[in-house]
């Protein structure tokens, strides 16, 4: 299979003690979206960063095209880091074009404005933004040279639901251009809205990897199919699936929602209260690792 | 080009819209020149004290020179009196209608440059020579405050921008970019460079308006050693900056720095007199080889192949720096 950015046994050690990422192999196809997630301190900082060529890894390989990164990677990628501030006292304009002159091929700012919609803050000193639109210009400046792929470490880490979802749109708009994204993050809803391929990372090392769908078949194969009790125990005496009963509901876990389903419907079993509850990368995660996602 | 061009501007644009900085950048040398003027300078206007021994007639060429409102002229009855206060420069030139002679201090600034403009006015005088040295400390020290204000400027403009961009994540940033150590640090350079030396011009002016600075030797040859001093001082600070990201650290290297140099460089005193260990080390401090050559140029009227055993001083710590430099510099921050 042909990868646009494979990685060969990835190991980063701190002070000789501290390994941060230990041995770690992947490789990410052209034109997807590839998470990396973990908690806090799960090492996918440092993957990404190794990835980008900004930090060295102690040992393994980061091949682009199948060749070690060279001095023209950065011409044909875009970084945005989890923090970064600008240069004091210019201008959202300013910035755009101190950084369009750093490459050989950059987009005119005018277009970056608009994808990024940056325009209702162009003339505002750059340090003075708001979170959200810090991160907006700060993937402008990750895009300027119309890169191949883009690396977003944690993008939308600190910012509010709806900055958040406005980010999300424009990761999408990205995906639809051809470009593939690296993307580190913590969310799961985010991973699971924007990623085509994921990795789960802990302690270093990665847990396991494949597309969302595929993870959460291969771990979770259970659905949950839920109903207030209201005298349905008796009613459901018997019933395929293990029964689970709560305070106030009972949870059916079953492989098949349809035939389930079915089989509540002949029992003539009152189905207003019913909920159907898919696992999530969180659950995913707590299976995998045994503790939560944000630990 | 475009790279360093932009970098460049983009930094001056910086320095120019922090208005604290470039406030304390000029409020600082005017408070150094108003503090020299009241310390300094002379309620008598006149530039130069001309003793008259004997009488000369009016409407002659001497009479002419003498009524020159920088010449303040003092008559003396007694040539002695006249020659003592000549050799211990509280006169710049002693003339005498007998024999047609004057005298000038062989080592007095100010009796070569007022009997230059005597000799433009007059013929026929004999020269005598008294020696005996002395300068006013304002001319002396002024040159120590200029470099001192150069080292402050090139110093911390050039250490702390870095440090601060190394801890904020700028630089981190700008090397995920294709833009080389070398593009940014010149530019940060050049643009330093421009700023101290500006600022540095002002001064001098300043001094040189409310001071009456005597400055015998070229103005460019002051400007040459300027530029040598402020690159040798900002490479010095690139050094400094090359890899801490640490504010409070830097704040403390850069004082180490500093701080010997002040006192050692010859800035407020000279150290003709102390330990030969002491001038040794001196001359390893940038400062010392700046302000030895602007002393030079300005009070003695040295060119700049007499300094240029202070020239190469610098060159060579300029180049040392530099290179150490750009060899542990760092990015970001581990």
């Amino acid at each position: 299979m042909t990868y646009l950015l494979e990685v060969k046994d990835l190991r980063k050690t701190y002070r000789k003690s501290v390994t941060a990422v230990d041995g770690i192999s992947f490789g990410i196809r052209p034109g997807v979206c590839f998470g990396l997630l973990g908690p806090n301190g799960a090492g996918k900082t440092t993957t990404i960063e190794m990835m980008e060529g900004i930090t060295d890894p102690t040992s393994g390989d980061v091949l682009y095209k199948n060749k070690p990164l060279g001095k023209q990677f950065s011409q044909q990628t875009g970084i945005q880091f989890q923090s970064t501030s600008l240069p004091d006292f210019l201008t959202v304009r300013e910035v755009l074009r101190l950084f369009h002159s750093f490459y050989k091929k950059a987009l005119p700012v005018e277009l970056l404005v608009d994808q990024c919609s940056l325009g209702e803050f162009i003339d505002r000193e750059a340090n003075k933004l708001s979170g959200g639109q810090k991160q907006r210009l700060l993937l402008a400046l990750a895009l300027i040279n119309d890169p191949e792929i883009v690396f977003l470490d944690e993008p939308t880490t600190g910012l509010d639901p709806q900055s958040r979802r406005r980010f999300w749109e424009l990761i999408q708009n990205i995906k639809t251009r051809g470009k593939t994204i690296v993307l580190t993050t913590h969310y799961m809803d985010e991973a699971e809205l924007l990623c085509d391929e994921l990795v789960i990372m802990d302690h270093g090392r990665i847990v396991d990897q494949g597309s969302p769908r595929f993870l959460l078949d291969k771990h979770l194969p259970h659905k949950r199919v839920c109903l207030d009790i209201n005298g349905h125990a008796a009613a459901l005496a018997g019933m395929s699936g293990e029964l689970i009963a709560g305070e106030d509901h009972l949870e059916i876990i079953t492989t098949s929602i349809e035939k389930t389903l079915a089989e509540l419907m002949q029992r003539e079993v009152d189905l207003s209260t019913l909920r159907v509850r898919n696992p999530t990368l969180e659950d995913l995660f707590i299976t995998l690792t045994g503790h939560q996602l944000r630990d | 080009m475009k790279e360093f061009i932009a970098l460049f501007i983009a930094r001056n644009k910086e320095y120019y819209r922090d208005r604290a900085a470039i406030g304390w950048a000029f409020l600082f040398p005017l408070l150094v020149i108003i503090a020299c003027a009241l310390a300094f300078s002379n309620p008598d206007t006149s530039v130069f004290k001309v003793g008259v021994h004997g009488d000369f007639a009016e409407a002659t060429a001497v009479s002419e020179f003498l009524a020159q409102p920088y010449i303040k002229m003092l008559p003396y009855d007694d040539l002695s009196r006249g020659l003592e206060r000549t050799r211990h420069h509280q006169l710049d030139m002693l003339i005498s209608s007998e024999g047609d002679r004057y005298w000038v201090n062989s080592q007095s600034t100010a009796s070569t440059a007022v009997e230059k403009l005597f000799l433009n006015d007059t013929h026929g005088f004999q020269r005598e020579e008294i020696s005996g040295r002395k300068v006013r400390y304002v001319d002396w020290v002024i040159p120590g405050v200029l470099g001192m204000n150069l080292m402050f400027g090139a110093l911390f403009g050039v250490g702390y921008v870095i440090v601060r961009y190394r801890h904020n994540g700028v630089l981190k940033r700008f090397h995920a970019t294709p833009i080389s150590a070398l593009q940014f640090l010149s530019a940060q350079l050049v643009s330093r460079l421009i700023i101290v030396v500006v600022v540095n011009s002002l001064i001098f002016i300043g001094c040189l308006v409310f001071l009456d600075l005597i400055v015998l030797g070229s103005y460019l040859s002051l400007l040459f050693i300027t530029v040598l001093g402020a690159l040798s001082m900002i490479t010095l600070g690139l050094l400094i900056a090359s890899r801490t990201a640490n504010e409070e650290l830097a704040g403390g290297m850069l004082n180490v720095a500093t701080w010997p140099m002040l006192l050692m460089s010859d800035v407020w005193f000279t150290l003709d007199e102390a330990p030969l260990w002491m001038q040794q080390m001196a001359n390893l401090m940038p400062l010392t080889h700046v302000v030895k050559a602007l002393r030079a140029v300005m009070i003695e009227g040295a060119s700049l192949t007499e300094v240029s055993y202070h020239l190469l001083w610098l060159a060579v710590m300029t180049a040392i720096f530099l290179s150490v430099a750009s060899l542990l510099f760092r990015w970001h921050k581990r």
